[in-house]
């Protein structure tokens, strides 16, 4: 694709190129944004009018779903360093890191016997969400440093916060088989 | 070329005329539309002074179908040839309507869209055209009362509606000769008319209980917009629960069998309706059988028993509440308002449930009833372009993930849910047979695993793949979703750059020639009005064409076009000036296409110098201090 033409999503929204991204100027500037492009305000007009404002709302959708999610704002910023990361195809060799998820598995795995299935969930998504977060400030302080081998180790922990974002998932439909098991 | 909507700063746009526009709630039970005038949006009442239509289609051979109370007063004598519910078999496919249609008499056949048709003595209807029967009603009672043709309208749908359910609605207007300006989510529709926009910011949650649906769905509002963050509901829980529970409590101290028989039954329902909708004014009711039935027992129903009665009701809409808070990612203290809406929230004990569950005084100064179609009317007269300085937007997400079937029968999502729209994703895929030319792709909709237990939107197939070697091939394919939440999809192979053709088969959806056929049917106005009512509405849309265009050119043709440029749109205009005031319907279209032409350079330059002007008052300088 001929992305040099296009702004990059930083540049669309006027922020700085950084991992760390103030939340609220994010927000008013996608507004503003949105305001000037949403298909709303072009109904009146002619076809090529509301084609170009439907791609335009798209693009500001895209960037903005990119850049307040942590983890594909990491991704996006690697992208745009030039690294391919495409976690599919990846596995990480920190045994650590892969025995914490393995047992975090059980215990996800173990909620359903739990006395108290809600609060036991409840525990490990809390768990989840912590460990999420700092992953996160741990890519903010790599991605600052701007040097190769960080840039490699940013997309590692990239690829542990997706490890993760997975169990957040798990962890919800659970809670909603429980849930609709109790209506 | 609304471009002339962006107003800018110390310019005053020319005053124009009031462009008439419409909200329409097009509902289950009963539809309404609304309008805003000298200011104020209210629904509009038929000549004897109602304002719900009932949403029931009776069909006679050899003439016009009767929509409203007509038909409903018919039902009983002509179950088979009147329609009523016709909501809920929209978008919907044979299997489903079986399933659904077990409580409607009809017979369905198969026609040539997934949607089956409805046997009536009056021939075979389409469920779109049974709606569009019912809009062209409302139509037409918002023409008579506000005195000429409608620009555009902007209908509502359920929030949980998919893809299909939404193409349906939006074929239904088409068919009715609607101009659709937008499909609203009916959530959001209340919240406008709450005028909540111009309150404080914060989180709303819109809690709707109709006849037969429960629909939660959690907004946030932040300076004018409305976004919505998720959305949750039950397709089978509604006032009529509540109907059946008090008919229940009758019979058992009537001492009435379950076997009384179905006239019995409804008779008992109508009582418990009645019953019911009395306390919600009165702390008891009597209830009384009729001589003519089960003896003379009368009995006294407190609202203490009722609200036993209904209690566990009214407690099973909380867990899609609690769903939808947890989806929107926030807890129920975050909630600032709480909006009713639907009949069955005049019902005290849902009021309390409800103020109780979020903390917060349920909003209910407008009518429930009428709530969807006065919010549908201020987005429509704000859409047409009778308010060039609201700051309102409305930003709708999808409500269910729109995926695609792979290998061994299961669904890979591409969009999920509660992704705000417009959007847009593509997906690469490659070939896996030497020399292979095609290749077909199902896209479903629905959180499942299994495609068969989500639903089929449609089966595209891709054409004209350049032969090459097995896996060579990359096939670029783009699933967009527009503002109304309904989905395009293109493909192009991307070695080559060749643009495949892509055959649709909209599983739901009419084709533009279906729809023109049953214009063509549509016995409604003989041939001489449609003809009449075709040209009006091409001027009014030519003249619509020519005022923006006009407004645009003044405020910066001189900038951005050079003289042949300039030349060549003022050209086109001219023409179009002309033939509007002639009879030819086809080259006043024409006219209009060819002014569409001339101009799309311009327009691309006006969206792209208007990017810039928002990004540019946020130069990168204010971060490099």
């Amino acid at each position: 694709m001929a992305t040099h033409s296009l702004p990059d999503h930083f540049e669309l929204f006027g922020l700085p190129r950084s991992f760390r991204v103030d939340r609220q100027r994010l927000d008013e500037r996608y507004r503003e944004l949105q305001r000037t492009v949403h298909p709303d305000r072009y109904v009146n007009a002619g076809d090529s009018a509301r084609r170009l404002a439907a791609q335009q709302a798209t693009r500001i959708n895209t960037g903005y779903q990119t850049l307040k999610d942590p983890l594909a704002r990491g991704r996006y910023l690697l992208e745009l360093a030039g690294i391919d990361h495409n976690d599919e195809h990846r596995t990480t060799r920190d045994t650590g890191f892969l025995m914490e998820q393995m047992e975090l598995r059980e215990a996800l795995a173990g909620v359903r016997t739990a006395a108290d299935r809600f609060a036991a969930l409840a525990d490990i998504q809390q768990r989840v969400v912590r460990e999420f977060d700092q992953l996160a400030t741990r890519v903010a302080d790599l991605l600052e440093r701007d040097d190769a081998g960080s840039l490699a180790e940013a997309g590692a922990v990239l690829m542990k916060m997706q490890f993760f974002r997975r169990l957040q998932q798990e962890a919800v439909e659970l809670e909603i088989a429980f849930e609709d098991e109790l209506a | 070329m609304a471009l002339l909507q962006i107003s800018e700063p110390g310019q005053t746009t020319a005053p124009h005329q009031h462009r008439l526009a419409a909200g329409i709630d097009l509902g289950t039970t009963n539809s309404l539309v609304a309008s805003v005038r000298s200011g104020v949006a209210e629904t509009l009442p038929d000549e004897t002074g109602e304002h719900l239509l009932p949403s029931v289609v009776r069909y006679r051979a050899g003439q016009a179908a009767q929509v409203g109370h007509a038909a409903l007063a018919a039902a009983v004598e002509d179950p088979l040839n009147t329609i009523a519910s016709v909501k809920r078999l929209m978008g919907r496919g044979i299997a489903d309507v079986r399933h659904i249609g077990s409580e409607l008499p009809h017979e369905y056949v198969a026609g040539s869209s997934a949607m089956p048709l409805i046997r009536t003595g009056a021939g075979d209807v389409s469920p779109v055209e049974v709606s569009a029967e019912i809009l062209r009603n409302l139509k037409q009672r918002a023409e008579d009362t506000l005195g000429d043709v409608l620009q555009g309208v902007v209908i509502t749908v359920p929030a949980y509606f998919d893809e299909a359910q939404r193409q349906a609605t939006k074929d239904a207007g088409r068919l009715a000769g609607l101009n659709v300006l937008r499909l609203l989510n009916e959530p959001t529709a209340a919240a406008v008319a709450y005028g909540l926009d111009r309150g404080e910011d914060g989180t709303i949650a819109i809690y709707d209980l109709g006849g037969g649906t429960f629909d939660i769905s959690i907004l946030r509002l932040q300076r004018g917009v409305f976004e919505v963050l998720a959305t949750a509901g039950d397709t089978a829980l509604g006032g009529d629960d509540m109907d059946r529970a008090v008919a229940g409590w009758i019979m058992q101290q009537a001492g009435i069998r379950d076997d009384a028989g179905r006239g019995v039954l409804r008779r008992i329902l109508q009582l418990a309706r009645a019953a019911k909708e009395a306390l919600t004014l009165q702390p008891e009711v009597t209830v009384q059988l009729p001589a003519d039935m089960h003896g003379e027992w009368s009995g006294v129903l407190t609202l203490d028993t009722f609200n036993a009665l209904i209690r566990p009701l009214v407690e099973k809409s909380l867990g899609p509440c609690r769903r939808a808070l947890r989806d929107a990612g926030i807890q129920t203290g975050d909630v600032h308002s709480v909006v009713m809406v639907g009949g069955s929230t005049r019902v005290p004990l849902v009021r309390e449930r409800v103020a109780a569950f979020f903390q917060a005084e349920p909003m209910v100064d407008i009518d429930p009833d009428r709530v969807v179609a006065i919010g549908a009317a201020i987005q429509a007269d704000i859409l047409a372009g009778n308010k060039p300085d609201e700051d309102m937007l409305l930003l709708d997400v999808i409500p269910l993930s729109l995926g695609l079937e792979t290998m061994g029968g299961l669904a890979e999502k591409i969009i999920p849910r509660n992704t705000t729209i417009p959007t847009a994703r593509a997906q690469e895929f490659t070939t896996f047979r030497d020399g292979q030319t095609a290749m077909s792709l199902h896209v479903v909709q629905g959180e499942r695993e299994l495609v068969e237990d989500c639903r089929s939107l449609a089966r595209f197939e891709l054409r004209d793949i350049p032969p090459m070697v097995a896996g060579a091939a990359r096939i670029r394919v783009t699933f967009q979703v527009d503002a109304d939440g309904l989905l395009g999809v293109t493909a192009e192979e991307q070695t080559r750059g060749v643009k495949s053709s892509i055959e649709i088969k909209p599983s739901y959806g009419l084709g533009d020639r279906e729809i023109e056929r049953m214009l063509q049917d549509s016995m409604h106005s003989a041939a001489e009005d449609r003809d009449a009512r075709r040209l009006r509405e091409e001027q009014v849309e030519a003249d619509r064409v020519l005022e923006a265009l006009h407004a645009a050119l003044a405020s910066d043709g001189d900038q951005l076009l050079d003289a042949a440029e300039r030349a060549a749109i003022d050209a086109a205009a001219a023409h179009l000036a002309r033939v509007r005031d002639g009879t030819d319907v086809r080259a006043i279209h024409a006219a209009m296409e060819a002014v569409e032409r001339a101009s799309s350079g311009y327009v691309e330059r006006r969206m792209n110098r208007s990017i810039r002007q928002a990004m540019a008052g946020h130069s990168l300088d204010e971060f490099s201090q």
